[in-house]
């Protein structure tokens, strides 16, 4: 029992909380693919500024959070999110457009993305310096721990209330999603200018706007992913390449140009990586007594050691490139 | 003064040339047709006139104002209305959805424009919640039209609007066209199906080689023989 | 100005920058940044052709740069007695067998369709049957790097001279490109992207966590030179002689690949490139040729990579980061100009020089605004302000590529046609 909970804790609830993160990240990158058709390789740093924007706004105002029981950082979130789409608007007025116009390869933005990605890492890392920071300022992360009913088990489930935060407003932010890609006029536009911007132009729909609203929703949405993955564990500057992998696998896994598919994706990308990675010896722990004497039962059984994480969305992206180029739900093929 | 003056377009490509100097004139009322042989400009006159390629000399005013070079939102909201030749609906959007993005500009209740819409293409109302791209060749064409009539245009341009249809569709497609002009749209169309459409155009354009070769009414284009064995197959 | 006058302009430009840096640091400090900046002149045309001459965005330079310095440290490092005394060699042996029975078996699997199996399934029995050999290689392979790094440390190395060392280098590096072309090559840019990134970071995982094959964190040094060291005539002869070597390399490439360029070869791929759907229906058969391309430039970046690494004397696997190996190759050749050979010299030397300066001059100007700041404003730099301050590079590493990109895409030294074309 004890090791159910022990998977329970390292694979359901880990992988639903990295997960999470990956969906979110995946759903701006896919976003951008779809309207704007490049790779965005600036994401993962996007991510990172926007958790050191909240960063910023908690040391400043650390006691925010007690006047509602919550985490000062997560009050202070729509503030970094709204700041964080403020910074993705500029990035694109500034970098982007201007090279809309001259009908250049797409490869060309993904090199000007690299290029922000550049400047967003040197200065973030600039302010921050490079040492791992705490987003609890003036609060302290609750534990939850909740006992099994069951007698043999003595170990606890563990959440901690980031990881709740986490999957509460990674539900909520799917359903406002979704509403706002089927029930609204600019989200149908969206879901047009994806489908064929050509025609998008020639109806009369402002591009423009649907360009802004797409780095509104990427960049809010990198904000909350960086926010509270830093909540969870720390803010850590160094994120930006280690999680863009994850990130753009999830994105392709689930069919690139589709929202839907990036969450699927994002969550197929993170159980994989803790499913990979678990010790599965230790599930066959309890059998241990009825085996007979000869099998020897290795320590460690794990498809993946832990220090070769990476190559798991890797992987996972070969596979899905070589079986199944548009992805789980059918995106497009770029 | 005409609805629509295209006069002395020159317009191309990449700094070359495919209009030489096109001139098209319709009034509010009519059915415009250009045809010609292959290569003669007749794609490239309408996506000129929408403002889709850039008009090097020449001008294109719409009621008496100047759009020539005009982005095609602006067109838009001017009461023009264009429908491309291929890939001309949203596939992943329902028909319904469809047409809503063709009221993009529109800020008033247009359900009742919708129903009207729905009236000229009725096939279309059963599928209203289908994606468009599931639909076969000819209702897709509808979707496209319809689309189009959503912002109630005063002048509609069809690019080639029966390519690929089979001649139930295309009669289907003509029917709708002059329905649509009766109730008060200036229709101007690319058609590479000369003969039919001509019977229904008030005037015809004939270009070749990027000009002007014939201008008539319709009727009289497809009496004349010199036309008819130059253009027209014979 | 005329394409000929501009160059002449910006290489005396560079000429003069060189000079500058010899009278204000020194001879020793000068031509170790010539030297260090000739094996990035080497990267610079691996990628310039990547790039300049097939279109393929390659961004897992650092990958190839690791391969080849991987491989030479374990040609040229001095031999390890204790490994070879110890159960080492034979249980790598045994390894080896089971890899290339594993391999063979994979191989047989993805055949199988020959044999009247249909596609899903085969594919499926390949990933199934690829997946079990691979957990059967890492297990029998884990007691063996154990054993090799409980008992002697690390495999050492074979002792063999430098150049062979650098030679390998580019060809293992070639094989790894090879392996991976096969898979990436036919993806749209993005998705290469994408892929070379993932892969260059595996590889520096695997090099970095393999212990018992580079020593991992705990590093390897002193590696060899093809020349004398600096121990044994001093820093300035001994560098001034590397630089020769690398030179002599640079002007032999160089001499090549423009040969190829203007030959029917490379007319081949211009066009493909420039053009490809209609060069493919012309029958050239476009995805071999830019493997081809690929393989060629990967094996630049493996030999460039190799003397890089030899030149540092020392292969430390967290030494490769991306901005240093892959995207600073990347500035270099956009602003040189992608698809000519002498803007990738040009701009890899431009680069690197700046690259090099700007290190003392980004702690130059946190020391200014420290001064500043603490006398002004009484305040008080944090403590890691100079580790800090080389963040200002990062910055304007990426502060280049957009600028360059936006206003100067073709880079200093556009890429020029040859002059007799069709």
């Amino acid at each position: 029992m004890n090791e159910l909970v022990f998977f329970i804790n390292k694979v359901v609830l880990a992988g639903g909380v990295i997960g999470s993160i990956y969906a979110m990240g995946a759903i701006g990158v896919t976003l951008v693919f779809a309207i704007l058709r490049f790779a965005h390789f600036a994401h993962g740093d996007m991510m990172t500024l926007g958790a050191f924007i909240a960063f910023i706004l908690t040391a400043s105002f650390p006691a925010v959070g007690q006047w509602v029981g919550l985490p000062s950082a997560f009050v202070l979130l729509p503030v970094a999110m709204v700041l964080t789409a403020l910074v993705a608007i500029g990035l694109d007025r500034t970098f982007y457009r201007p090279l809309r116009g001259a009908n250049l390869k797409p490869v060309v933005f993904v090199m000007a993305s690299i290029g922000v990605t550049l400047m967003i890492q040197g200065l973030v890392r600039l302010f921050a310096g490079p040492s791992a920071r705490q987003l609890y300022i003036d609060d302290r992360k609750d534990i939850f721990r909740l006992e099994m009913p069951f007698e043999l088990a003595r170990m606890k489930i563990v959440i901690t209330e980031p990881q709740i935060l986490l999957f509460i407003f990674t539900a909520v932010a799917v359903v406002a999603l979704h509403l706002f890609l089927t029930r609204s006029r600019l989200g149908k536009a969206m879901r047009a200018m994806s489908d064929n911007p050509d025609l998008a132009r020639v109806s009369g729909i402002n591009t423009d706007m649907v360009v802004r609203t797409t780095w509104i929703i990427a960049g809010m949405l990198a904000a909350a992913a960086g926010t509270l993955l830093s909540l969870d564990v720390t803010f850590k500057p160094d994120l930006s390449f280690n999680i863009l992998l994850p990130i753009f696998a999830a994105a392709i896994v689930g069919g690139v140009g589709r929202p839907y598919g990036a969450v699927v994706g994002g969550f197929v990308v993170g159980y994989a990586e803790t499913l990979a990675v678990f010790n599965w010896a230790i599930l066959l722990r309890p059998f241990k007594e009825s085996m007979p004497d000869w099998i020897d039962l290795p320590t460690k059984i794990a498809f993946v050691p832990t220090e070769y994480k990476i190559t798991v969305p890797f992987v996972l992206l070969v596979i899905i490139l070589i079986w199944r180029p548009t992805g789980i739900l059918k995106g497009k093929v770029l | 003064m005409a609805l629509l003056e295209a006069r002395e377009m020159h317009a191309g490509y990449g700094g070359m040339n495919i209009l030489n100097g096109v001139s098209i004139e319709i009034e509010a009322d009519q059915i415009g047709v250009i045809v010609g042989p292959n290569g003669a400009g007749k794609s490239t006159s309408l996506k000129a006139i929408f403002g889709l390629l850039h008009v090097s000399e020449g001008s294109v005013t719409l009621d008496g104002e100047d759009i020539t070079n005009a982005a095609p939102e602006a067109l838009v909201r001017h009461g023009m209305a264009f429908v491309p030749q291929e890939y001309n609906v949203f596939p992943t959007l329902s028909v319904e959805e469809n047409l809503e993005m063709g009221a993009f500009v529109r800020r008033d209740d247009f359900s009742g424009v919708m129903e009207q819409v729905y009236g000229f293409f009725p096939d279309l109302k059963d599928k209203r919640r289908q994606p468009a791209g599931e639909l076969s060749g000819g209702q897709r064409q509808m979707v496209a039209v319809g689309r189009a009539l959503m912002i109630e245009p005063k002048l509609i341009l069809l690019d080639e609007p029966t390519a690929g249809l089979s001649p139930l569709y295309m009669n289907q497609i003509f029917e709708r066209i002059i329905a649509i002009n009766e109730a008060g749209v200036g229709v101007l169309m690319v058609e590479q199906n000369a003969r039919q459409a001509l019977k229904i155009a008030h005037k015809g354009f004939v270009l070749a080689s990027g000009r002007n070769r014939y201008t008539d009414t319709g009727e009289n284009l497809l009496a004349d023989p010199e036309v008819a064995k130059s253009f027209l197959g014979g | 100005m005329s394409g000929v006058r501009r160059e002449i302009a910006l290489f005396a430009g560079l000429g003069v920058l060189l000079v500058l840096v010899f009278l204000s640091q020194g001879a020793a400090y000068g031509v170790r940044m010539l030297a260090e900046a000739s094996c990035y002149a080497i990267l610079a045309l691996g990628l310039t052709i990547q790039w300049g001459y097939a279109g393929l965005f390659n961004a897992g330079i650092m990958g190839f740069v690791a391969v080849g310095g991987a491989v030479t440290m374990t040609l040229t490092y001095p031999s390890n007695p204790d490994f070879w005394n110890s159960e080492g060699p034979a249980g790598l042996a045994g390894v080896a067998l089971w890899l290339i029975g594993a391999i063979a078996l994979v191989v047989a699997v993805s055949r199988a369709d020959r044999i009247g199996v249909p596609k899903g399934l085969r594919n499926a029995l390949t990933a199934v049957v690829a997946g079990a050999a691979y957990l059967v290689v890492a297990a029998q392979l884990d007691p063996v790097a154990t054993l090799i790094e409980k008992e002697a440390g690390f495999i050492g190395g074979f002792g063999l001279p430098v150049w062979l060392g650098w030679a390998f280098g580019g060809v293992v590096a070639g094989l790894v490109a090879w392996f991976i072309g096969h898979i990436c090559l036919g993806l749209r840019s993005d998705y290469l992207a994408i892929a070379t990134l993932g892969i260059a970071e595996i590889i520096k995982a695997i090099l970095k966590n393999s212990d018992w094959l580079t020593r991992g964190t705990l590093t390897v040094s002193p590696l060899d030179w093809p020349v004398p060291t600096p121990g044994d005539i001093g820093f300035v002869a001994s560098r001034s002689a590397y630089l020769a070597v690398t030179a002599v390399m640079i002007v032999v490439i160089y001499i090549l690949l423009q040969r190829a360029w203007h030959a029917p070869w490379g007319r081949m791929m211009r066009a493909i490139r420039d053009n490809e759907v209609s060069s493919a229906s012309m029958g050239k058969d476009v995805n071999r040729r830019r493997l081809e391309i690929f393989i060629l430039g990967s094996v630049l970046m493996g030999i460039g990579g190799a003397a890089l690494v030899s030149f540092s004397r020392i292969f430390d696997p967290s030494g490769f980061i991306p901005l240093n190996h892959t995207f600073l190759v990347w500035v270099m050749v956009i602003l040189g100009g992608a698809g000519n050979n002498r803007g990738a010299i040009f701009g890899a030397l431009l680069v690197y020089v700046i690259w090099t300066m700007s290190e003392p001059a980004a702690l130059a100007l946190f020391e200014v605004v420290r001064s500043i700041g603490e006398s002004l404003f009484a305040w008080e730099a944090p403590a890691d302000l100079n580790s800090r301050a080389l963040q200002m590079r990062v910055f304007v590493i990426g502060l280049t590529i957009t600028l360059v990109l936006r206003y100067a895409p073709k880079g200093l030294l556009p890429e020029q046609p040859p002059k007799h074309e069709d």
